[in-house]
C-alpha cells in the first residue's frame, strides 16, 4: 500500500477555554490513501470540524495538539515552517467549507479566484491561469466557464457558489480535498448534482477526499470509508458498504436507530437517551457508557481501545458483538396515525396572494388543514414555505385572500400556534422559562397570573422537560432544550393546530428524533392539527398524512402523503423524491436543468418549466390544469395521468 | 448610474427641503418674537412692530416661508441686519475659505487615519493599536477648541512653531498659508480621527476573520498578498460613507475653530450671527452649510456605489 | 457579590480608569463649596491675573478672581446639564427608534426621512440656530442638547430593535396578539440594554462636550456664571499672557470627556464580547 495522503496518528487536540484545557479531540488514528474518499461522521461537537482544521495545519490559536501528530503526504505538520506549510496549502490539501456564500471573496471575480492560484501553485502567467480558470469552471459543470468567470460570487446561486470554491479547491492539483459539511448548507436538489459532481470528479481525477457530514446517507453515497466519531473519539471504522448495515458499535446502531429512513417509514424512531458530555467532563471509562443500551460494569472502568472487529473494520467497543441489530422497519408501510384528517377544517386559507417589496411571493394559493391532521409542506428554500406559515399565523398580511381559523376556544384564544426554526431566537432571551411559559399560558389559556405560573411545571414535563430548568434562561438550555420550551409555549393553551416551520432542521438527529417522538406523542394525546414545514422527506414519510409541495410560491401538487410519495406525482416532486440521499443508490434519472430562478423571476405559464425534463411547448405559455390521480391527489401540470412521473422506488 | 445619481439628487433636495423648513421654524416662528431678539429688551414697542413689519413678520407663516423659500431658490437670500450686505455673496465667500481649511484638514486625516487603522487592525492588542486607540480616545472626545487651545499653547507659544493667527497676511505664497492654518486644521483633525481610525480598524477585524480570509490563508497565499489584495478592499470600502458623514462634524467644528483661531469663514460668520442676533444671515448660513454637508454625503454614496461591485452592477441593471 | 460587580472593571481596564475620573469630577463638583477657596464670582483686586501660586494654585484671571474657584464651581453646571440632556435624549430617541423598528413599512419611512432632516445639520449648527433664538439658559441648554441628541440615539435604538423585532420570540408574541407596547417593553427593551447603555455613556461624554462648545460660543450660561467653555472663550486673548486663565478650564473639559470617552470605550469592549 502507497503511502497515504493524511494520516493522523493517536492525535489529541485540546482548546483552553477561560484558562483551561479541555481535550476536543482524543487520540485519534485515522489514515487516508490516495484517491480514497473516507468519510466522518458524527453528531454536533464531537470534534469533525478540529480534524479537518487540523489537516490543513490551520487550529485556531487557543488549541493545541496535545498528542500525536497529522502527516500529509508523508510530511509531518509539527516540523514544517511557515512557508511550507503555505505550499501545502492549496497545493497538497485544499478546503471546502460549509457555506460557500461567505467562503468566497465579495469583492473579487470568480475568475480571479481561481486563476489566482494557478498562478500561485502552478506557475501559471496571467493570460493561462484567466484560461485554465474557465476550462476549470466548466469541469465543475458550470456551463459557459468564459462568461461566469467575469461574475462576482453574489451573481450566482448557492449550488454554483459552492461549484466554485470546490473549482478553486481543484486548481491547485491538490491530492486531498477536505470537505467540511459542503452541502448542508443547499437545497437537496442542489445537493443531489453536488454529489453527483464528487462521483464524477473523483473518476477522473485522483484525488482523495476527506468528506465530513452529520448526513449518513451523503456520506454513504460518497465515501469508500467511513469513520463515526463521538465526543472526540473515532469510535467506529468501516467500509461504507457494511457500516451501516450492520455497526460493531452502539452508538453508531443508535444513530441509525434516530434517523427516519425514507425506505421504512413505519420504523419508530428511538432516540439515544441522555446527552453528549461536554470536553472536560467525559467519563473515564467508554466514552459512551452512560447512554449506551448494552453497557456492563467493566466498561465504566476501562478504555475501550479500536480493536479490530473485521476485515477493513475496527470499533472502540468492549463487547461489539453486543450492539442492536439495525430495523428495517419491515411491515408497517407509513407513517399516518390513526383518526388523522378525518375531521371538520380548523383553518381554511383560500387565494392567497402575498407581496414582499414588490416581489410575488405568495400565488393564489388553497390550504386547508384539518382538525387532528398532519400536513407536510415541503420545496426548495425559496419557495415560500415560512412566508405562508406568516400569513396563516397573522404575521404578515396577505394582498388578497382570506384566512379563517376556527377554534375550540372562541375569539379570545388564538388556535393557531407555531414553532420556529432556530433556537436560538426562539427565546427571550431576557427571560426565564418560567416567565416565558407563564406568560403564554395566561394569554393562550386565559388564565390568572397565579394559576398561570402553577400550571408551568405540568406544561414542562408534558414536553418532557425537568421543571428545575424553570428557573434558567435561554442561553443555559442546549438546543435540543430550547426547541422543547417552544413547543411547550405553543402548546401552553389548548392549540387546534400548531405551525411547524423546520422545527429540527437546526438539531442533532439524536436531538430530532426526541423532537419529533415528542411531537408525534403531543398529536395523538391533544388530537391537534400540524402544518408541518420540512425540506426533509423522509420526516415527511415518517409524520404526514398530507402533503403539500410548493414551488416558487404556488402548490404543484397537494394530496395524501402515500399517494403524492407513490406517484404519480408532478415532475417537481418527482425530482425532490430523487434528491433523498439513499446509500449506494445512484442519484436517479431525470436530474433538473437550471437553477431556481427565485419568485422574482418566476416563469410564465407553469413555473416549473425552465427547470423541467418532461417541458412541452404549451408548459411555456399556460397554467397547467389540475389533474387529480387520486381522490383528494391533486397534480397541476400539463401531462396526462398516465404520462405523469412515478419516482422511482 | 446616472438614474441613481438622480434619485439621490430629489432625496437630497427633499431632505433639504424638510430642513428649510427647521430653519425657517427656528429662525422665524418659534416662540419669541423676533423683532425683540434683534433689538433687545430696552427697545420699545413700537420700534419692534416696526422692525417686524419691515422683516415682513406681521405676515402668516406658510406665506412668510414661501416668499422665503422663493427667495432663497432665486438667489436673494435677505439681507443682513447688521452688515449692510446681502447676505448670499457675503457667505459664499466665506464659504470659499471655510472649504479651503476643511480640505486641508480631510488631506491630511484620510491617509493617516486610514494607515493607523489598517496597522492596529492587523494585530488588535498590540502596542501600535493601544498607542492609536488612546490617542483616538483621548483627542476624540474633547472639543475642538480645547484641543485647538493646547495647540497654541504647546506648539505656539510654548515652542513658537507655528503662528497663532490662522489668516496669513495679504499677498502671503502657499507656504505660508499652509503654516498659518495648519494649527486649525490639526485641531480638526485630532477630533475626527477617533472615530475613521475606529471604523477602519473594526472593518480589517472583521474582514481579517471573515470566511473568505480562511479560504485566502487556505489557497496558500502570502500573507501580504490576504491583506492587500483579499482583505483591504473588502475593509475600506465602509469607510468612503464614514467620511462622508464626518463632514458633518468638520463643517460644525468649523465654527469652534474658525471664531478660537478668528479665521474668516463661514463658520465665524455664524458665530457672529448668532451673538449678534442677525437673524437672516444666520438662517442663510445654515441653509448653505446644510446644503454643502447633503452634497459631500451624496458624493460619498455614490463613490461608495460606483467601488462596490454588487451596488455598481445593481445599478447597470437597473 | 461585591466581586461580580467588580468584575467588569477588572476585564477592563479602560473603564476603571474612566468612571475613576468621572467619579473624581462629581465628587469634586459636588464637594465644590467646601472645597474652593473662595467664591465663583469674588474678585480679589489686589491679584489681577496672577500666575499660579500658593495662594492661587489655578492662579487668578484679569478681575483678579481665583481660577481654581471658577474651575470647581464650573464643573456643577456640566452636572446638571449632561445628565438631564442625555437622560431626554435617551427616553425619546429609544421611544422613536424602538416604534419606527417595531411598526416598519410607512412608519418607519417617514421617521426616519425626518430624522434624516434633522441631521442634515451638523449637531453645533442645530444648536446654535435653537440657542440663538431661545436664548442662553440652562434649561434650554438641557432641552436643546436633548432634542439635538435624540435622532442619533434613535438611530441606534432602531438599528438594534430590528434585529430584535425580527427574532422568533417577538413573532411568538405577535401570534399570542400582545400589543405593542408590552412587545417593545418587554420583549425588546430588555435585549437592546446593552447598546442604550453604551450609547447613553458616550452621549454623556458629547453632552459634556457640546455644552462646553456652547458655552464657548456664548450660547449657553451667560456671564459672569463660571462655565468652563465660557471661561475660555472670555480669556481667550489672554492666551499668549495669561495662559492659565485659559488652560484650566480647557483641561477641566479635556478631563471629563475622556473619562465618559474611556468609560463608554471600556463598556463597548464589554458589550462586544
Ligand atoms: N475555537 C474553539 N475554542 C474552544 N472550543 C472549541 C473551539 N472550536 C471548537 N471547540 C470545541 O471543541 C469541540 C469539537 O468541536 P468541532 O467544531 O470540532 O465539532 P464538530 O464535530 O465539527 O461539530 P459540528 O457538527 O457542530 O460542526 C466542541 O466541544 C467545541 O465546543
Ligand atoms: S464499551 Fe461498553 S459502554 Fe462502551 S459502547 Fe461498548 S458496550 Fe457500550
Ligand atoms: S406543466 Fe409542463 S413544465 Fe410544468 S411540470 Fe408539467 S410537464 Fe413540466
Ligand atoms: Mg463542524
Amino acid at each position: 500500500m502507497s503511502a497515504p495522503v493524511l494520516a493522523f496518528d493517536g492525535l489529541s487536540i485540546a482548546y483552553r477555554r477561560r484558562g483551561r484545557w479541555h481535550e476536543a479531540v482524543s487520540d485519534v488514528d485515522l489514515a487516508i490513501a490516495p484517491g480514497e474518499a473516507y468519510g466522518l461522521v458524527g453528531e454536533s461537537g464531537c470534534g469533525k470540524s478540529t480534524l479537518a482544521m487540523a489537516a490543513m495545519g490551520y487550529l485556531p490559536d487557543n488549541a493545541r495538539v496535545s498528542a500525536g501528530g497529522i502527516r500529509i503526504a508523508g510530511e509531518d505538520l509539527a516540523a514544517l515552517d511557515a512557508e511550507g506549510l503555505r505550499r501545502l496549502r492549496g497545493g497538497t490539501v485544499a478546503a471546502v467549507y460549509q457555506s460557500p456564500g461567505t467562503a468566497l471573496n465579495p469583492a473579487l471575480t470568480v475568475g480571479e479566484q481561481i486563476a489566482e492560484v494557478y498562478r500561485l501553485h502552478r506557475g501559471f502567467g496571467h493570460r493561462a491561469a484567466w484560461d485554465a480558470a474557465a476550462a476549470m469552471l466548466e469541469r465543475v459543470q458550470i456551463p459557459d466557464g468564459h462568461r461566469v468567470r467575469n461574475n462576482y460570487p453574489y451573481q450566482l446561486s448557492g449550488g454554483m457558489q459552492q461549484r466554485v470554491v470546490i473549482a478553486m479547491g481543484l486548481a491547485g492539483d491538490p491530492d486531498l480535498l477536505v470537505l467540511d459539511e459542503p452541502t448542508t448548507a443547499l437545497d437537496t436538489t442542489v445537493q443531489a448534482e453536488i454529489l453527483a459532481l464528487f462521483e464524477g470528479l473523483r473518476a477522473e481525477l485522483d484525488v482523495a477526499l476527506l468528506f465530513i457530514s452529520h448526513n449518513l446517507g451523503v456520506v454513504q453515497a460518497v465515501c469508500d470509508r467511513v469513520g463515526v466519531m463521538y465526543a472526540g473519539e473515532l469510535v467506529e471504522e468501516g467500509p461504507a458498504e457494511t457500516l451501516f448495515h450492520d455497526p460493531r458499535h452502539p452508538y453508531t446502531a443508535g444513530l441509525i436507530a434516530c434517523i427516519p429512513d425514507f425506505d421504512a417509514a413505519g420504523r419508530p424512531l428511538r432516540p439515544i437517551p441522555g446527552a453528549p458530555p461536554e470536553p472536560g467532563e467525559r467519563p473515564a471509562g467508554c466514552v459512551f457508557a452512560p447512554r449506551c443500551p448494552v453497557a456492563r460494569d467493566d466498561c465504566r472502568g476501562t478504555r475501550p481501545p479500536l480493536a479490530a472487529t473485521g476485515p477493513g473494520r475496527a470499533s472502540r467497543c468492549l463487547y461489539p458483538d453486543d450492539t442492536p441489530a439495525v430495523d428495517r422497519g419491515a411491515g408497517a408501510a407509513t407513517g399516518t396515525h390513526a383518526g388523522g384528517g378525518t375531521g371538520d377544517a380548523v383553518l381554511r386559507a383560500e387565494g392567497l396572494h402575498l407581496t414582499l417589496g414588490g416581489v410575488p411571493i405568495l400565488r393564489d394559493v388553497d390550504v386547508t388543514l384539518r382538525r387532528g391532521e398532519t400536513l407536510a409542506l415541503v420545496g426548495e428554500s425559496g419557495s415560500g414555505k415560512t412566508s405562508l406559515a406568516r400569513v396563516l399565523t397573522g404575521l404578515a398580511r396577505p394582498r388578497a385572500g382570506t384566512v379563517s381559523r376556527s377554534g375550540r376556544g372562541g375569539a379570545a384564544v388564538q388556535p393557531l400556534q407555531m414553532v420556529f426554526q432556530s433556537p436560538d431566537g426562539t427565546l427571550n432571551p431576557s427571560h426565564r422559562i418560567g416567565f416565558i411559559l407563564a406568560r403564554a399560558i395566561r394569554r393562550l389559556a386565559g388564565l390568572g397570573r397565579r394559576a398561570a405560573r402553577e400550571r408551568v411545571p405540568g406544561l414542562m414535563r408534558a414536553a418532557a422537560l425537568d421543571p428545575a430548568l424553570a428557573r434558567r434562561r435561554g442561553g443555559q438550555l442546549s438546543g435540543g432544550q430550547r426547541q422543547r420550551v417552544a413547543i411547550a409555549r405553543a402548546f401552553a393553551g389548548t392549540p387546534d393546530a400548531v405551525v411547524l416551520d423546520e422545527p429540527t432542521s437546526a438539531l442533532d438527529v439524536s436531538v430530532q428524533a426526541a423532537i419529533l417522538e415528542l411531537l408525534r406523542g403531543l398529536r395523538d394525546r391533544q388530537g391537534v392539527a400540524y402544518l408541518f414545514i420540512t425540506h426533509d422527506l423522509a420526516v415527511v414519510r415518517h409524520l404526514a398524512d398530507r402533503v403539500a409541495v410548493m414551488y416558487l410560491g404556488v402548490i404543484v401538487e397537494e394530496g395524501p402523503a402515500d399517494a403524492v410519495l407513490g406517484g404519480p406525482c408532478h415532475p417537481y416532486t418527482e425530482a425532490l423524491i430523487a434528491a433523498v440521499p439513499r446509500g449506494r443508490r445512484r442519484p436517479s434519472r431525470p436530474r433538473l436543468t437550471g437553477t431556481n430562478p427565485g419568485p422574482a423571476a418566476r416563469p410564465a405559464g407553469c413555473p416549473f418549466h425552465t427547470r423541467c425534463p418532461h417541458v412541452m411547448d404549451i408548459c411555456r405559455t399556460e397554467a397547467p390544469p389540475r389533474r387529480e390521480p387520486h381522490a383528494g391527489h391533486g397534480v397541476h401540470c400539463h401531462l396526462e395521468i398516465p404520462a405523469l412521473p412515478r419516482p422511482a422506488g | 448610474m446616472t438614474r441613481f445619481v438622480l434619485r439621490r439628487l430629489l432625496l437630497l433636495g427633499v431632505t433639504l427641503l424638510v430642513a428649510s423648513v427647521l430653519i425657517f421654524l427656528m429662525t422665524s416662528v418659534m416662540p419669541g418674537n423676533v423683532g425683540r431678539i434683534v433689538l433687545g429688551p430696552f427697545a420699545s414697542d413700537a420700534s419692534v412692530a416696526e422692525l417686524n413689519r419691515q422683516l415682513g413678520l406681521d405676515q402668516p407663516a406658510a406665506l412668510r416661508y414661501l416668499q422665503w423659500l422663493g427667495g432663497v431658490l432665486t438667489g436673494d437670500w435677505g439681507r443682513s441686519l447688521t452688515l449692510d450686505t446681502d447676505v448670499l455673496p457675503l457667505a459664499l465667500a466665506r464659504l470659499g475659505r471655510s472649504l479651503l481649511l476643511a480640505g486641508y484638514a480631510l488631506v491630511l486625516l484620510v491617509p493617516v487615519a486610514i494607515a493607523a487603522g489598517v496597522a492596529a487592525g492587523r494585530r488588535p492588542g498590540g502596542w501600535f493599536d493601544r498607542l492609536a486607540s488612546v490617542v483616538g480616545l483621548t483627542f476624540g472626545a474633547m472639543p475642538e477648541f480645547v484641543t485647538g487651545v493646547f495647540l497654541i499653547v504647546g506648539l505656539g507659544v510654548g515652542l513658537g512653531w507655528l503662528p497663532v493667527q490662522a489668516l496669513p497676511d495679504e499677498g502671503a505664497g502657499l507656504v505660508t498659508w499652509l503654516r498659518h492654518l495648519l494649527m486649525p486644521a490639526l485641531s480638526l483633525v485630532l477630533l475626527l480621527f477617533a472615530y475613521l481610525f475606529r471604523m477602519v480598524r473594526t472593518g480589517m477585524r472583521s474582514e481579517l476573520a471573515a470566511d473568505y480570509t480562511r479560504t485566502a490563508v487556505l489557497k496558500g497565499l502570502p500573507r501580504r498578498r490576504v491583506i492587500r489584495h483579499h482583505v483591504l478592499r473588502n475593509a475600506l470600502l465602509p469607510t468612503i460613507t464614514v467620511i462622508g458623514a464626518q463632514l458633518g462634524w468638520l463643517v460644525g467644528g468649523l465654527v469652534v475653530v474658525e471664531t478660537l483661531f478668528r479665521y474668516p469663514g463661514i463658520g465665524s460668520l455664524m458665530e457672529y450671527a448668532a451673538s449678534n442676533k442677525d437673524v437672516p444671515l444666520l438662517a442663510g448660513c445654515a441653509l448653505l452649510i446644510t446644503g454643502v454637508f447633503g452634497l459631500a454625503n451624496l458624493a460619498a454614496d455614490v463613490v461608495y456605489a460606483w467601488l462596490n461591485p454588487r451596488v455598481r452592477h445593481a445599478l447597470a441593471g437597473a | 457579590m461585591p466581586w461580580r460587580v467588580l468584575e467588569p472593571l477588572r476585564r477592563s481596564p479602560a473603564l476603571a480608569v474612566g468612571l475613576a475620573m468621572v467619579a473624581a469630577w462629581l465628587v469634586t463638583a459636588a464637594a465644590a463649596p467646601w472645597l474652593a477657596p473662595s467664591g465663583p464670582t469674588v474678585s480679589d483686586y489686589g491679584a489681577l491675573s496672577q500666575a499660579p501660586s500658593a495662594a492661587h494654585w489655578f492662579g487668578t484671571d484679569e478681575y483678579g478672581r481665583d481660577v481654581l474657584s471658577r474651575v470647581l464651581f464650573g464643573g456643577r453646571y456640566v452636572l446638571l446639564i449632561a445628565p438631564a440632556a442625555t437622560l431626554i435624549g435617551l427616553v425619546l430617541g429609544a421611544a422613536i427608534g424602538m416604534s419606527a423598528a417595531y411598526f416598519g413599512r410607512w412608519v418607519d419611512e417617514v421617521i426616519m426621512r425626518l430624522l434624516d432632516a434633522v441631521m442634515a445639520f451638523p449637531i453645533v449648527i442645530l444648536a446654535l440656530l435653537a440657542l440663538t433664538m431661545l436664548g442662553g439658559s440652562t434649561g434650554n441648554v438641557v432641552l436643546v442638547i436633548g432634542l439635538v441628541f435624540a435622532p442619533l440615539i434613535a438611530r441606534t435604538a432602531r438599528a438594534a430593535a430590528l434585529v430584535e423585532v425580527r427574532r422568533e420570540y417577538v413573532q411568538a408574541a405577535r401570534i399570542r396578539r400582545e400589543g405593542p407596547l408590552y412587545v417593545l417593553a418587554v420583549e425588546v427593551l430588555p435585549n437592546i440594554r446593552g447598546p442604550l447603555v453604551v450609547e447613553g455613556t458616550i452621549r454623556l461624554g458629547y453632552a459634556v462636550f457640546t455644552s462646553a462648545t456652547l458655552g464657548f460660543l456664548g450660547l449657553g450660561v451667560q456671564p459672569p456664571a463660571p462655565d468652563w467653555g465660557l471661561m475660555v472663550a472670555e480669556n481667550r486673548a489672554l492666551l499668549t499672557s495669561a495662559p492659565w486663565t485659559v488652560l484650566f478650564p480647557a483641561g477641566a473639559i479635556a478631563f471629563v470627556v475622556v473619562g465618559f470617552s474611556l468609560m463608554a470605550d471600556g463598556l463597548r469592549d464589554l458589550e462586544g464580547r
